[in-house]
């Protein structure tokens, strides 16, 4: 294992390259912006004001540190491992996502910017990010796919409650990925005045190194709190992987703990064989989309195909680059987890522990309960409780015939 | 001389700008952008850039998503675009292509320069690609024979200016404005500024694109630039048309009129 510790220095958070991933495939007149949030961001991780802000914020704005709670009853279900949720559905606005907001969000107000942008799948960035800009008194537009605003309508809700514009969009799938089209095309139009505060770890370089790092919270606390609650490290630590943002913020401080595990969890909607499915390490092949390079679900002319998951926020055809190079590497694994899989775990994780959990969260659920039959009852298992279920309510209703 | 080369400086011995046209590959029809292109080219054009469709064209405004989803709903992969640039380039006037970066690295960079030039092909437009992840673009693009193309922006600093045109064989394309591709009402009065802050950096010939949308505009432009691209105001009246026929006469007039505006004063 040395050779990956080396291989971790290679890691160049200079150029954005994670290994041959990674980098910036984006037009010219975008180049500056980059430049520019890059250069304020190295700035501000070393100026004790920023650090400062950003912590206070998180704790008595988000409600950081957020727990670690144990789940004794899930944990039958899962071979008998311990089991335990770090709890990011407790912080305010009810995802993870609301960590990277407050980060780019204070960037923001430093860089002078006072109009931010954003894409949104399950509304809970989209909602994160309308939060931050009634916070910091910004204008806020929100992109988000046609057929996403349907799903989650009660986040289409929230953003507007909170100030924001939700733009629909029409083109292309009508998801995440044209949501993301859109809000570039908006970015290279206005980025003199505007931030583009994407939500997840993909995109061009800086977007993967700085939501990574704003992330990082979520595996900082978890690693703290599980030493003080069983003395050691856990066997595993596991989330669901969209494009990767709560996951990423999980893994990334354990990875130099190199006998703890990291699954990540992607959607495999109808199941990868059937081609309608959202997994993209597991199904995908290496390319380009929205200015990195990384795995990507395309067909051999470098035509993006359509992703299909029962949760708005994992049906995206991408992921971030640093997890292709993990799985790669050897140091990550991924698995698919289908629609129906997920939704039992949604059901066993509302039922056994009280605990609605997000769509997206509930593909990390399913995954565990196979993961912890096959370690057994000495593993420790952490996984990432990304987000609530409150706005997945009304599909899980229709999903299980309750209405 | 590259071909390319060729063609601006007979527009300069002349007194006037290139004209350069832009069309999506498969748009209306496979054969509908072969023919298309053809009467540009007999009616004024001095260049083509041929668009390879892409499922996400985020520097497209409206007008040319539509074209590309047409192109796409044609089924026009980079098989038929070699086929349109070779059909186009029997012409014998320069024949580019324009791709956004996952096509070309999805198809293989070697295998898409080859066959650029075996199409009779000269050169490429890459606007996503910038050039500090072009290495290996650039070795396949000189092996080949095929002229890059670089994009530059109002928003680019004298540093990138200089990194981006040192990369560049064979013109530079000038944004005259922030933002995507459409119609606009006005010229952008960044885009005078910026050709003369390229102009500090290269010897090459300077292109303006984005924007451009009559004659009056093409007229404007040609005063301070050595080429003028004209792209959505093409597909603007093609999707206005209800057939072939009538797009081919439709262009055919718009060409002749672009040509007309390109003469310095
Ligand atoms: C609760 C929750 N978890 C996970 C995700 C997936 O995103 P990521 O993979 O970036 O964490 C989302 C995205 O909307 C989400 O809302």
């Amino acid at each position: 294992m040395t050779t990956f510790l080396q291989d971790l220095h290679k890691i160049d958070d200079q150029t954005g390259h994670f290994g041959q991933f990674g980098g910036r495939f984006v037009p010219e007149a975008l180049i500056s912006a980059l430049d520019q949030l890059e250069a304020e961001y190295l700035k501000a991780v070393i100026d004790p004001k920023f650090n400062e802000d950003f912590q206070n914020l998180l704790k008595d704005y988000v409600g950081r540190p957020s727990p670690l709670t144990e789940a004794k009853n899930f944990s039958k279900h899962a071979g008998g491992a311990r089991v335990f949720l770090k709890r990011e559905d407790l912080n305010h606005t009810g995802s993870h996502k609301i960590n990277n907001v407050i980060g780019q969000a204070l960037l923001t107000v430093r860089m002078g910017k006072k109009r931010i942008i954003a894409e949104t799948g399950a509304g809970q960035h989209g909602v994160a990010t309308a939060t931050a800009a009634a916070l910091f008194g910004l204008e806020c537009i929100i992109y988000m796919g046609e057929e996403d605003t349907v799903r989650q309508s009660l986040n289409v809700a929230r953003m507007k409650l909170l100030g924001a514009t939700v733009v629909p969009v029409t083109s292309g799938t009508k998801t995440l990925k044209d949501a993301i089209n859109e809000a570039m095309r908006d970015w290279v139009t206005n980025v003199e005045t505007t931030h583009y505060l994407l939500g997840t770890v993909a995109g061009p370089h800086p977007f993967p190194t700085i939501g990574r790092n704003f992330h990082s919270i979520i595996g900082v606390e978890a690693r703290q709190q599980i030493l003080e609650k069983t003395g050691k490290l856990p066997t595993a630590v596991t989330a669901c992987v969209g494009g990767g943002s709560n996951a990423i913020g999980l893994f990334h401080p354990f990875i130099l703990d190199k006998d703890v595990q990291l699954h990540g969890y992607e959607a495999a909607g109808d199941g990868i064989e059937t081609g309608r499915h959202a997994a993209t390490l597991s199904g995908g092949t290496i390319g380009i989309l929205h200015g990195t390079r990384s795995y990507v679900l395309q067909d051999e002319n470098g035509q993006t195909l359509p992703s299909h998951s029962i949760s708005a926020g994992l049906d995206y055809p991408g992921v971030g680059p640093e997890h292709a190079w993990l799985k790669d590497s050897g140091r990550a694994f991924y698995h698919p987890i289908t629609d129906t899989e997920a939704m039992d775990g949604f059901s066993l994780l509302s039922q056994t522990e009280g605990i609605i959990p997000a769509i997206e969260t509930a593909h990390a659920i399913a995954g565990t309960v196979k993961l912890g039959k096959e370690l057994g009852k000495d593993a420790v298992i952490v996984i990432n409780c990304s987000g609530r279920g409150d706005k997945d309510v009304e599909t899980a209703a229709k999903w299980f015939k309750l209405t | 001389m590259s071909s390319i080369h060729q063609v601006f400086d007979k527009a300069k011995s002349e007194n006037r700008a290139v004209l350069i046209a832009y069309l999506p590959a498969g748009f209306p029809t496979i054969d509908g952008s072969i023919a298309i292109m053809q009467e540009m080219l007999n009616s004024g054009v001095d260049l083509v850039e041929i668009g390879v469709p892409y499922s996400d064209p985020l520097m497209d405004g409206p007008i040319i998503q539509q074209a590309v989803d047409v192109a796409l709903h044609n089924k026009t992969g980079i098989n038929e675009v070699m086929h349109i640039v070779k059909e186009v380039s029997k012409s014998g006037k320069p024949v580019l292509t324009m791709s956004y970066w996952s096509p070309i690295e999805k198809w293989g960079i070697d295998k898409f320069a080859q066959q650029m030039n075996q199409s009779g092909g000269v050169g490429v437009i890459t606007p996503d690609l910038p050039p500090d992840e072009s290495e290996a673009w650039i070795t396949a693009t000189d092996e080949n024979k095929i002229d890059r193309v670089f994009v530059v922006a109002p928003s680019s600093s004298d540093e990138r200016l200089k990194l981006v045109t040192n990369k560049v064989t064979g013109f530079v394309y000038a944004a005259s404005l922030m933002g995507v591709t459409g119609t606009r009402s006005e010229v952008s009065n960044r885009a005078e500024e910026l050709v003369n802050r390229v102009r500090k950096h290269t010897q090459l010939p300077i292109a303006v694109g984005l924007g451009v949308s009559n004659s009056e505009q093409a007229h404007e432009v040609a005063q301070f630039a050595d080429g003028v691209i004209v792209g959505s105001a093409f597909v603007n009246v093609i999707l206005e048309q209800p057939n072939l026929k009538d797009s081919i006469a439709a262009v055919a007039q718009l060409c002749k009129d672009f040509a007309r505006g390109v003469h310095k004063d």
